[in-house]
């Protein structure tokens, strides 16, 4: 659906992007992830051909931007960063005059309109102009003007920035609804939002495309050892002892040692190689120490993120 | 072409959904009537020819702040990313600013109507001179416009595209002056003197239709237009 190939962008002497390439197919939601200025909306900005690419192509439904513009723009609905809109005119005009410019036939126009209308919610406000709404609201028409000629592609930059909670969780559910049969591509930093939202992840920072994968898949290949935090109470420098010789153990650490009243607990932190719960459980049962608390350590998102973006 | 009425239609209609318009045609109306009777009564001929004379610097001021929003504005909101991602070209997009623009200019110029009516009413004037220069009037104001469009679309700051145009427009207005001719060697007087804005103002100011003009007014058009679909169709705006 969409190609982009060693996309380069600089603003003057200033590199935005430097050679991206990746793939989106058809039905796909994918998540746009990076620090602010890792170059995320110029990406979706030569996408959506609002600005030329310095070198590389893009073709979004096998057309080309730098020879069929408008034919990829017919075919994507671009919601930009903060939601620009009109302040002075209201709803329903806006969401017309988009329609008309989208090339949304006249006898149709009414019918989509509405729709979208229902679909954002924007029932309460239809002649309230823009500028008297509220940043929920602002949004809601943004993505209605996004979608309202039905297109197959979808660009949110930012969708949820700046909404409360609430409107938040809403946004994504509706996102999470359209994206059941439209290609959509989202950028954000908000990292929960994209395992809320999206099929797969691409990570850009400092102009460069670094990881691209199911979250899954990001999780597992940015760790390293798995880690498992075990509460042991035993006597100590036998605990040790015992964790040393253990064949599948290949580093522990104390982490914190707890109250006294019943004995000292340990807290460890065990690396090794694989899942040694049930290993571990048995040589404690062996010798007849007790346990309270095992869990292996998930990596999230977040590690992996502020892991591939800071080194 | 459907597209640019859309885009010349909703740029028209915002002109009016802010009182600006209203203060700005009131001010108009005034600022043109009091020049023009100031002297009215006191030469006591029933023509307009000083209309038309004090006409380019009225305009040098007025027509750069109807064009200065246009380009600017939606680069500053930032709603140029939506325009401009939309299924439109930029020159359909340019084209809907330019008419919407110079529709405004149509409406201002037609509610100094009740001049024509005062000497009508007041004397018996020449009206195929006045009708003249009335188009003379909307012709050097449409290129006012196309010049003051393509400097909007040059900055994001209204003020700044504002004082552009207006020193573009005086640029374009001087070099066909005596003030400015006396200081330029013989022999590109002619030139300078037919690149001026006001020069082929004059002569349909006393009622003279000359093809010249009117080529040369559609190319100063022709051109800031051009400008104006090139600045933004190559735009590296961030």
């Amino acid at each position: 659906m969409i190609k982009i190939e060693n996309l380069t962008k600089y603003y003057g002497p200033v590199l935005a992007v430097d050679s991206v390439s990746f793939e989106v197919s058809k039905g796909e939601v994918v998540g746009f992830l990076g620090p602010n200025a890792a170059g995320k909306t110029t990406t979706m900005r030569v996408i959506t051909c609002y600005l030329r690419p310095t070198s590389g192509t893009v073709s979004v439904a096998g057309y080309d931007i730098h020879n069929h513009p408008v034919e990829v723009r017919r075919r994507i609905g671009y919601l930009p960063e903060n939601c620009p809109l009109y302040p002075e005119m209201n709803v329903v005009d806006y969401l017309n005059y988009i329609a008309k410019l989208r090339q949304v036939p006249a006898a149709e126009r009414p019918r989509r309109v509405k729709e979208m209308i229902g679909i954002t919610g924007l029932e309460d406000v239809l002649w309230k102009d823009i500028g008297e709404l509220s940043k929920g609201f602002r949004q809601r028409v943004g993505l209605a003007q996004s979608m309202v000629h039905d297109p197959d592609i979808l660009i949110f930059d930012e969708p949820t920035a700046g909404l409360d909670p609430n409107q938040i969780v809403e946004i994504r559910q509706l996102i999470r609804e359209i994206g059941r049969e439209k290609t959509i591509i989202l950028s954000t930093h908000i990292l929960p939002e994209v395992s809320a939202t999206c099929d797969r992840v691409l990570i850009i920072n400092d102009a460069r495309l670094v990881a691209s994968g199911t979250t899954d898949e990001l999780v597992s290949r940015a760790k390293g050892a798995d880690v498992v935090t075990a509460e042991i109470r035993g006597p100590e420098e036998e605990v040790y002892q015992a964790l040393r010789k253990a064949d599948f153990v290949d580093e522990f650490r104390k982490i914190k040692e707890g109250p006294e009243e019943d004995g000292a607990w340990l807290t460890l932190e065990i690396e090794s190689t694989g899942d040694i719960r049930e290993k571990l459980f048995r040589l404690v049962v062996e010798k007849n120490w007790s346990m309270r608390e095992l869990k292996l350590e998930k990596m999230s998102l977040e590690e992996v993120f502020a892991k591939l973006t800071t080194s | 072409m459907k597209n640019i009425i859309t885009i010349a239609r909703k740029e028209f209609r915002t002109y009016f959904e802010s009182p600006i318009a209203y203060i700005f045609i009131t001010a108009f109306l005034l600022l043109v009537n009091f020049l023009y009777l100031w002297t009215f009564f006191l030469v006591g001929q029933a023509d307009m020819r000083s209309f038309f004379g004090f006409m380019p610097f009225v305009f040098l001021f007025l027509v750069p702040s109807i064009t200065m929003r246009l380009w600017a504005e939606e680069r500053k909101m930032g709603t140029l990313e939506v325009l401009l991602t939309l299924p439109v070209q930029e020159k359909e997009v340019v084209l809907g600013k330019f008419i919407a623009s110079f529709v405004f200019l149509l409406v201002m110029l037609a509610l100094t109507f009740n001049i024509p009516l005062l000497v009508g009413f007041l004397g018996d004037p020449d009206w195929g001179m006045i009708i003249c220069g009335y188009l003379g009037c909307l012709l050097m104001g449409a290129s006012y416009l196309a010049i003051g469009l393509f400097a909007s679309a040059l900055s994001d700051n209204q003020i700044v595209a504002f004082i552009l145009a207006i020193a573009i427009c005086t640029a374009m207005l001087i070099v066909g002056e005596w003030f400015f001719l006396i200081l330029v060697p013989d022999v590109f007087v002619p030139f300078f003197n037919y690149l001026g804005l006001g020069t082929h103002f004059e002569s349909m100011g006393r009622g003279v239709i000359d093809t010249r003009d009117l080529l040369y007014y559609i190319s100063v058009i022709g051109v800031f237009l051009y400008l104006n679909v090139y600045t933004v169709e190559n735009r590296n705006w961030v």
